[in-house]
């Protein structure tokens, strides 16, 4: 395995220090977070970096903090393994912990940081379903001031954010949900770990609990467009309907012709369409029946065939 | 190029002046000479290659140098309590938890973790917690038997001698269970 070529790492103290660090120092320049893309980009896809801004040693960055209004706020270094076992999470969106738990293995997750995932904008993050059917923004820091727009915005490309060289993603923020609403997420790969999502699918829904109809319906798709998606057309369809095997089956039918998968070494379109049908519909009825609690991966695995 | 770092390794006080851009791998390896940590695929696949950093598995082929300032380290080399095996090790041989050996160390690494932070794991949470290491030689079997082993071997000497789980690991070793 090839090693990387010299290159300085600074490690600022603060946000204004690593950005105009980055100014001074000019192109060729890399932030680093986890470093389990960046220094497989160096070590694998011949990326050499002219130098190398960690910001770990900057302590807002990390840490998660729900405020009274109920909207929760993730630094942006903030670890996949943190969000995976923190318990504010596990408590009010246990998918968004179990989508943190699908990424790589335990090794990994201690280094492999939410914004930084975000950032490098695979279009099968697993995180990233999670967080576009919970509307979450993220905050990002830029010369003249910060910048907050929907995740959904945030993405334009494989690989590709509107952040500008120099910017840093500093938060993600989720806001309030009703205290009804029920989130799933299905990670969809042959293999249980270890493997990058063939198909991801999130629903989120608020159920209103006398008469059984959804009053809000979010449905986004990881792996299977240029970006992770929210399936706009599809939402529609169970709107203040009941979520029965049917309607869900129709739901799922739609946000298959919504999503732009490719062929690759995982999977040709044509399944990765179908599976986005089949996990669509399950994602939905397995949110109406409300399993809230933080599963194991055997009894995860089991409840998806 | 160079940058001098200060660190806990294996639980000794280090200065050391480093590449910033070696991988925390060689420079266990080549310029320290703690051979134990092994390379396997060198792109986070593999567990190989795992130490704990401050307290947790991570897979130090991703690590570079110049984050590591302040930072504690613990490797293969550092397990042994004094002259004896620590109960992992310990475990291992008993239950034959290895054959070719590549693995073992990054191996052994995780399931001290696991073990810091749940003594008494069940076989699902074994096998979640090892699922970043890969094992070509054993079929895995007898490496979930040796972690049961070494499980069961603590439970017995920290009920025996309390006082030792305390010393059992280090007091950023915290690790949350697993689901
Ligand atoms: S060598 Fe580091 S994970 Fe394989
Ligand atoms: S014992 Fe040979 S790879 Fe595990």
């Amino acid at each position: 395995m090839k090693r990387p070529e010299p290159f300085e790492v600074f490690q600022p103290a603060s946000v204004p220090e690593a950005r105009e660090f980055f100014r001074k120092n000019g192109p060729g320049g890399h932030f680093l977070a986890g470093g389990t893309d960046l220094v497989i980009a160096i070590k694998e896809k011949g990326l050499v970096p002219r130098y190398v801004v960690d910001l770990k040693k900057i302590p807002s960055l990390s840490g998660i903090r729900e405020s009274c209004d109920g909207s929760l706020t993730i630094g942006a270094l903030t670890t996949m393994r943190e969000i995976e076992t923190s318990s504010v999470i596990r408590k009010k969106y246990p998918f968004l912990a179990q989508s943190a738990a699908e990424v790589g293995s335990i090794q990994i997750r201690n280094r492999a940081t939410i914004g930084g995932n975000m950032a490098n904008a695979t279009p099968s993050a697993d995180v990233a379903p999670a967080l576009l059917v919970l509307n979450a923004k993220v905050k990002i820091s830029r010369s003249g001031g910060e910048k907050i727009v929907l995740l959904e915005e945030f993405f334009i490309g494989p690989g590709k954010t509107i952040m500008e060289p120099g910017d840093i993603l500093t938060e993600i923020v989720i806001p309030p949900t009703p205290p009804d609403f029920r989130g799933e997420y299905i990670k969809f790969s042959p293999r249980e770990m270890m493997d990058l999502a063939y198909v991801g699918v999130a629903v989120g829904v608020v159920v209103d609990g006398s008469r059984k109809i959804c009053r809000d319906v979010r449905i986004a798709l990881g792996a299977v467009s240029p970006t992770p998606i929210r399936a706009r057309k599809a939402e529609p369809l169970m709107l203040n309907q009941g979520i029965t095997p049917s309607l869900a089956e129709r739901v799922g039918e739609e946000a298959s012709n919504e999503c732009k998968p490719i062929s690759d070494v995982r999977s040709s379109a044509a399944y990765r369409k179908e599976m986005v049908r089949v996990n669509t519909k399950r994602a939905l009825l397995n949110a109406a029946a409300g399993y809230v609690e933080n599963l194991s991966w055997t009894a995860r695995r089991d409840r998806r065939y | 190029m160079h940058t001098k770092i200060q660190i806990r390794l294996n639980g000794k006080m280090q200065t050391l002046t480093v590449p910033p851009f070696r991988l925390l791998l060689d420079l266990l390896r080549d310029e320290i000479g703690l051979t134990g940590t092994k390379e396997g695929c060198g792109t986070g696949d593999c567990g190989a290659c795992t130490v704990l950093l401050n307290g947790k598995p991570v897979n130090s082929c991703l690590v570079l140098s110049g984050e590591l300032e302040g930072a504690d380290i613990v490797t293969i080399e550092g397990l042994k309590i004094g002259p004896y095996l620590h109960p992992v090790q310990q475990a291992f041989v008993q239950e034959g938890g290895a054959q070719c050996g590549y693995c073992t160390p990054g191996i052994l690494m995780m399931t001290k973790a696991l073990l810091d932070e749940n003594i008494n794991p069940t076989e699902e949470e074994i096998r979640f917690a090892l699922s970043g290491n890969l094992c070509r030689c054993t079929g895995y079997a007898k490496i979930i038997q040796a972690v049961q082993t070494a499980a069961a071997e603590l439970r017995r000497s920290y009920e025996e001698f309390p006082s030792s789980q305390r010393r059992g690991g280090c007091a950023t070793n915290k690790m949350p269970r697993s689901h």
